[in-house]
Parts: structure tokens; C-alpha cells; sequence
């Protein structure tokens, strides 16, 4: 495309069909402890 | 749903329902906006003094072909998925406050400087090891489990600390888990027997330190009131050495007071740190420390001017990590983790030195919230249901809202604290959590 350049697919539709597994870091136990941010925890499956 | 805008001359468009970014040239910025509500023809005709129509006709194509993929204004479809993920609760994930008091008198410590309001008092061994139980039995078949050892301060009562950790590695074989310790410590007390336990068992160490001496020391006093920062930092530094600059941060809290944060972010790196998080405060209304709606302006100029040289930085190959910026497009959560969010109140829970249950650190000492007691065997599951049902689609400020699958729904105990209701978001909250998401995802678009 010469308009718009994509960095990414659709991740989250993706992630749908194989995701809620609940293996992952809870969020509060990485840094935050008084700002939940969620998008910066990472897959257990990746 | 998309969300656009501008940074440092890049043009942002994201499609909020698939996840997907996308960079727009200035045509293609200008042709989403009228797209679905004029023709392709009225848009060449709206743009023709801007734009060759032949670009904008090009642009017009391209939008049309993101649409078609499901990568541009994609359609909703979680609230219904989210019905047939509705499961038992599963607790996976303890705070333990291992010590409810503090060799520190942080002005802004929201655990009123480590007794949350209550006595000054240690957990013991039993208790943390019944906690260890109750954890294994109530995680069902999940097998990744954490403890936090949080405080007040962990480090003075360090000994049960590592009686807990020793309980846990015997349990976790015969009950096939995997724990993961984290500790979250002032430094103080950091010594050469308790960095190589910490070092050996925990998966994480958070060290706390607010950046700049003057930062960390008008804030982050001892008992005395002398300042830590000389104190501290050698031994944060030598922590984060030894753990090969990975698996821990160097965690700072920032307050109407150093508005000027991006100073103390960069102290930090500038002091070799690799893993930084500086977070805003939470503080009471008119506490004097709490951030307030005047100083947003300054506090986005913050995160901007932070997210140019975070990048600027990397490319002269100094670069560090920023919690708050760090993202992962590809792989990160999934949309399931992203609708529920933080996990306090059913997947994550705080166990205070009595073995009193609270949904999260922050809402120990507010009896309301108390869920139960690990002694006593009792533990409320009404709470932990409505802890699970609150979710992006509960609360009607994020319902809308174009950040909603990076924040999930923000913090509950903010949320209460300043509404009441652990479904109205706390708007302050909100404001800089979607200008660090608009950072996070402008420093990806500079890779």
C-alpha cells in the first residue's frame, strides 16, 4: 500500500480462538501495584 | 471503532476491535474521517485543494481494502464471546504482606507508611504457609502461581520470607505448580545473605526509587527524616547487576510535586538502570500529593518528550525499557486477559499479617472489602464473583472508550477510591493511562 503502511494484524480477533488460558503474570505482580496496565504483559504461549 | 492521532508528525490510526495499527500518510489521515459518511467522490471533491485526486482516490482504496480484511472499523464482537468464557473463579496470584510495617516514612504511601491503617505487624510462618495452601487449592488447574512478598516492608521480616518460599518449592512438586516470587522492597535492608536468596527463588524483584536524589529524598524519608537515596541506590544498582539488568525494576512513584517525571525516568537510565517503571501517584483527593486535572497538560508534554528520547536513546544503542511503554502488538495478551483486566478481587488476592483476604493490596484496611480469613477457613466467593463480572462491558466509561483493550478497565481500587464503585474508572487514571498507550504505540511505529 503506498497510503498506509499495517504493523500488525488482527491480533486480538486472532487471539479469540485461543486465548483465556489464565496462565499469564497478573498484571499487579510485574510493577504497577497502583496502575493497572494489562497490555504490556506478555502471552505465556508465545 | 478507531482511534487516530497525531505524534511527532506520524499519523496513528487504530482499529480498537481487531487490535491492528496502521500509519496514514496526510491523504489517508484526511479520507478515514469522511469515510462511511460521504462517497468516494464527494471526498475527492471535499479534499481536491489538499490532495491530487488521484491520491485521494488511491487512499479512498486502500481504507476500503483494511475494511474488507477486518483490520478497519471491524465490528464488535467480545461482549457475546465473554458469555461463554464465564467460569468458576480461580485464585492463581497472592499479595502477601508479609510485614505491616515500614523502616520508611514515604509522605505518599498509600498503606499509611506500612500499617494500612492498623497495628504495625508481621505475618508469621504459619500463616504465610496456609496462605501457600490456600493458594494451591483454590488455583483449580491453572499451574503458574505467584506471591508478591510486599510490605510495609518484606525485608524485616525476611526470615519468614524464606520459610514460605522453602514450603512452597516442597508443595509445588506434589501438587504440580510452578511459583513465581516476586519482592517488593525500599532497598534498605539489602544485604549479601538476602540478595542471594532473592536472587536464587524470585522471579522478580521490584526496587523502589524515585529518581533524582532531591525526588526520591523529599519523598522517600526514614523514620528520622534524613533522606535514602545515597543508600539505596549503590545496593539497587548492585541488585540489578547481579540479576544481569533482567527480571526486576526500578520502580518510582511521581507526584504533583516533580511533575517534571521524565527527569527521574531518565536519571534512572542515566544511572545505567535497564528496567524502569515510574508511576504516577495515588493519593487521597486534595492530599496535596495527588495528581489533578491542571496538570495533565503538563504530564502528557511529559510522556511525550520521555517517548522522543526513549527512542532516540535506542537508536544510539542506550536504550532501556519503561513499563509503561513497553507493548508487544504481535503477542501480546489475549483479547480474553484484556477484558478482564487486573484480576483483583477473584484471580488475585492480598493476605494480610493476620491472614485476613482483601481483593488487592490496596483495598487492605477497609473492612468492607474483607473476603475472609485463611485461619478461619472462611473466604466470601460472592465477592470474588463480582470482582470477576466487572469487565470492560460493565463499565460504562470504558464500554466507549478507544483504550479499553490496553488498560482493561484500569485499576478497581482506584476506581473505588474516588467513585465508589469499582466500575466507574477513575478519570485522572484514564487520562494518562491512554497518553502512555498513544506513546507505547507511537515508539513501535519508530522501529
Amino acid at each position: 500500500m503506498k497510503h498506509i503502511k499495517t504493523l500488525n494484524s488482527a491480533t486480538l480477533k486472532e487471539s479469540l480462538s485461543h486465548g483465556g488460558c489464565g496462565e499469564c503474570q497478573t498484571s499487579c505482580q510485574s510493577a504497577c501495584k497502583t496502575s493497572c496496565t494489562v497490555a504490556n504483559q506478555s502471552c505465556e504461549k508465545k | 471503532m478507531i482511534h487516530k492521532y497525531k505524534m511527532y508528525d506520524t499519523n496513528i490510526v487504530l482499529d480498537i476491535n481487531s487490535g491492528a495499527v496502521h500509519v496514514f500518510d496526510d491523504a489517508a489521515y484526511e479520507v478515514v474521517d469522511m469515510y462511511g459518511t460521504e462517497s468516494k467522490e464527494q471526498i475527492i471533491e471535499a479534499l481536491k485543494t489538499k490532495f491530487s485526486g488521484q491520491d485521494i482516490s488511491d487512499a479512498y482504496d486502500e481504507v476500503s481494502d483494511l475494511k474488507s480484511q477486518g483490520l478497519l472499523f471491524s465490528e464488535d464482537s467480545y461482549s457475546d464471546a465473554l458469555a461463554k468464557w464465564e467460569r468458576k473463579p480461580v485464585v492463581k496470584a497472592l499479595c502477601l504482606h508479609i510485614c505491616h510495617d515500614c523502616n520508611l516514612r514515604c509522605k505518599y504511601c498509600f498503606a499509611s507508611t506500612g500499617s494500612f491503617g492498623g497495628q504495625r505487624t508481621m505475618m508469621d510462618a504459619e500463616t504465610g504457609k496456609r496462605a501457600i495452601d490456600f493458594l494451591i487449592e483454590k488455583s483449580a488447574g491453572r499451574r503458574n502461581l505467584e506471591v508478591d512478598f510486599f510490605g510495609g516492608e518484606p525485608l524485616m521480616n525476611f526470615g519468614v520470607v524464606k520459610e514460605i518460599v522453602e514450603y512452597a518449592r516442597i508443595r509445588e512438586k506434589e501438587a504440580g505448580k510452578n511459583f513465581r516470587f516476586t519482592l517488593t522492597t525500599n532497598a534498605l535492608l539489602l544485604n549479601e545473605d538476602n540478595k542471594a536468596f532473592i536472587n536464587k527463588n524470585m522471579h522478580n524483584v521490584v526496587l523502589s526509587i524515585d529518581g533524582r536524589s532531591e525526588t526520591n529524598d523529599r519523598m522517600r524519608p526514614r523514620m528520622d527524616g534524613s533522606g535514602t537515596y545515597s543508600s539505596i541506590l549503590p545496593k539497587i544498582m548492585d541488585m540489578a547487576e547481579a540479576r544481569n539488568q533482567d527480571n526486576y525494576y526500578v520502580r518510582g512513584t511521581f507526584t504533583r510535586e516533580n511533575l517534571d517525571f521524565s527527569e527521574d525516568v531518565l536519571h534512572l537510565a542515566d544511572q545505567g538502570f535497564k528496567q524502569v517503571s515510574v508511576e504516577p501517584v495515588v493519593a487521597a483527593r486534595d492530599s496535596g500529593y495527588d495528581i489533578r486535572e491542571q496538570d495533565l497538560d503538563k504530564l502528557f508534554s511529559e510522556y511525550e518528550k520521555l517517548a522522543y528520547e526513549y527512542v532516540k536513546r535506542d537508536r544510539e544503542g542506550k536504550g532501556f525499557n519503561f513499563f509503561h511503554f513497553m507493548i508487544d502488538l504481535q503477542q501480546g495478551p489475549c483479547v480474553i486477559k484484556r477484558l478482564g483486566g487486573c484480576g483483583s478481587g477473584h484471580e488475585y488476592l492480598a493476605v494480610t499479617p493476620e491472614g485476613d483476604l482483601y481483593p488487592c493490596h490496596q483495598f487492605v484496611g477497609d473492612e468492607k472489602f474483607k473476603m475472609g480469613n485463611i485461619h478461619q477457613g472462611d473466604f466470601d466467593t460472592s465477592f470474588q464473583k463480582d470482582f470477576q463480572k466487572s469487565n470492560v462491558y460493565t463499565k460504562k466509561d470504558c464500554s466507549q472508550c478507544w483504550a479499553k483493550f490496553y488498560c482493561s478497565g484500569g485499576c478497581a481500587a482506584n476506581a473505588y477510591q474516588f467513585n465508589n464503585d469499582i466500575d466507574i474508572p477513575y478519570k485522572i487514571g484514564c487520562e494518562l493511562e491512554k497518553k502512555r498507550v498513544e506513546c507505547a504505540i507511537w515508539i513501535k511505529t519508530q522501529e
